[in-house]
């Protein structure tokens, strides 16, 4: 009877297998403590969240998995309902997004700004010029390299939005594209001494591997704002509410927005990252 | 499964226009991860025969290190081949980073333990009367190892298999070294991840079918020639 008993020793660990599954499945309908939170590289790579999402676990209980992508990820994965919140910056898609009516709510959280890096030797002469398209202009006319995200994230979309403005469809040898994260785009920038569009937040923080200068900032187009969104749990039960909204109403609150503030001030003699809860999107110039 | 169906569709879709960015990024996946296997070939052949047939002290440990080498994991390769590279680095004047070439020296140094790490092993499995009779009917050396080697070509053509597909499938070094360069240095690996974080998830699937195809035809010529021998 060596078969029968084999048999037997299967259906026993199906059994076990089964009871370990209803176990599993039943106990998250309680509590629900992991969030899943959507974000753009550019905050990954600030290190903004190192300090955050710590201190809000810490607060609240709820653990955070922060999957670090590009925005047009982000926000897709916000559609298919794999996560919880976004917190992205291009406003653009995200109203796209809220008008699909995949997201609940959407708070601004903060801003910083874009600015154009590019080898100290500025073989394009953009310093000194006051607009951030006219200054892309002058690279693409000059031939010097230049080396784009191409990946759709924010950086990228804002960098397209400044090629049209002045009515350039950037291609060959010079227009680079990554195809990566911000920070291995400058590390390529830096490598190949070509001019970028980065957030401030990022190349601060990896300013001291980098072999490039700010050569155009100030400009009013170049504010980089962030918004964050609780998905629409009526388009995906699964979302965990709950816990999105705690996050949220943590990035809106009075102390994380003092702590955005004063965060980078210690390192980098400047903040990152300057605090917007209190303000309207028209504040910002935004519609 | 909607997404699925629309990655298969995606995929026959851009092979059977074919895409010239899609056709590029494919043709330099083949090259230079085709260009990796034949280096470490010549570089793996010979070490794994001089290690599995030469005495010498220190050969267990030798054996140990390049088994180790195998399981070198990409992104390692990746971070260390970039440091050589940077411009900063001890080789940065010969601005290789962010080339074809850049990829291919990282690809050989994942490969070339797998061949010599396999080469040694499948040598060793031969029986040790077999070199004795060789050199006993009067062959050279050389023609000795030649001998040998046809004797163990099937184990041999599978580990050049097993080093291809090692780097045909990597995407940690490419990334690295590569830097995902449109028209530069974009492969099948690194594409697929970039479409991935742009939410193409059909597109991404495509290029995975792609690849797998890919290393399907490879493998499948490699099989032919290395059954074609076994009769």
């Amino acid at each position: 009877m060596p078969h029968n008993k084999f048999l037997q020793l299967v259906l026993y660990v199906l059994l076990i297998l089964a009871i370990g599954l209803t176990a599993c499945t039943n106990e998250p309908t309680q509590v629900e403590p992991v969030i899943i939170l959507a974000t753009t590289t550019s905050t990954r790579d600030s290190g903004l969240l190192d300090v955050l999402v710590p201190d809000f676990e810490e607060k609240t209980g709820y653990s955070v998995k922060t999957v670090a992508v590009g925005t047009g990820q982000a926000l897709e994965m916000g559609k298919s309902g794999n996560a919880d919140l976004l917190f992205v910056h291009a406003p653009p898609s995200e109203k796209e997004f809220m008008d699909g009516g995949y997201g609940s709510e959407r708070y601004l959280v903060m801003h910083n700004d874009f600015v154009i890096i590019g080898p100290a030797d500025d073989p394009a002469g953009i310093k000194g010029v006051p607009a951030a398209a006219e200054a892309l202009f002058k690279i693409a006319v000059s031939g010097a390299p230049f080396i784009s995200r191409g990946d759709d994230s924010g950086t990228h979309k804002k960098e397209k939005a400044l090629w049209e403005t002045v009515d350039v469809s950037p291609q060959g040898n010079w227009y680079l594209e990554s195809g990566q994260g911000m920070a291995a785009t400058l590390t390529i920038a830096s490598e190949k001494q070509a001019y970028a569009l980065t957030d401030r937040a990022t190349y601060l923080h990896n300013f001291n591997t980098l072999d490039l200068k700010i050569l155009m900032e100030g400009d009013p187009v170049l504010l980089n704002i962030y918004h964050v969104i609780i998905v629409n749990p009526e388009k995906w039960p699964d979302v965990n509410e709950q816990g999105a909204r705690a996050f949220a109403e943590y990035l809106v609150s009075p102390e994380t927005q003092e702590m955005i503030g004063e965060y980078g001030v210690e390192m980098f003699g400047q903040p990152l990252f300057f605090p917007d809860a209190d303000k309207t999107d028209a504040d910002l110039g935004l519609e | 499964m909607e997404l699925i169906w629309e990655g298969i569709k995606e995929a026959i879709n851009l092979l059977v226009s074919g895409d010239p960015e899609v056709w590029e990024i494919t043709l330099l996946s083949l090259k230079v991860s085709g260009l990796a296997t034949l280096i470490s070939l010549s570089i793996g052949l010979p070490l794994g025969t001089w290690l599995a047939l030469s005495r010498f002290r220190g050969r267990q440990f030798s054996l140990s290190i390049i088994n180790t080498g195998m399981a070198l994991p990409p992104v390692v390769v990746g971070l260390w081949v970039s440091i050589f590279l940077w411009r900063s680095g001890p080789f940065g004047s010969l601005g290789l980073i962010y080339t074809p070439a850049a990829i291919v020296i990282a690809q050989t140094i994942i490969a070339a333990p797998v061949v010599t790490g396999l080469t040694a092993a499948t040598l060793q499995q031969l029986d040790p009367r077999l070199q004795l009779q060789l050199l006993g009917l009067g062959a050279s050396r050389t023609q000795m190892i030649l001998a040998l080697w046809r004797e163990a070509r099937l184990p041999l053509l599978a580990a050049l298999m097993a080093a291809f597909g090692a780097v045909i499938s990597e995407v940690g070094a490419s990334m690295m070294v590569g830097g995902n360069i449109r028209h530069q240095t974009r492969v099948l690996t690194t594409a697929t991840v970039l479409e991935t974080s742009r939410g193409q998830f059909a597109m991404a699937i495509a290029l995975g079918f792609i690849l797998l195809f890919l290393a399907y035809v490879v493998n499948l010529s490699l099989t032919w020639i290395q059954q074609r021998g076994a009769k």
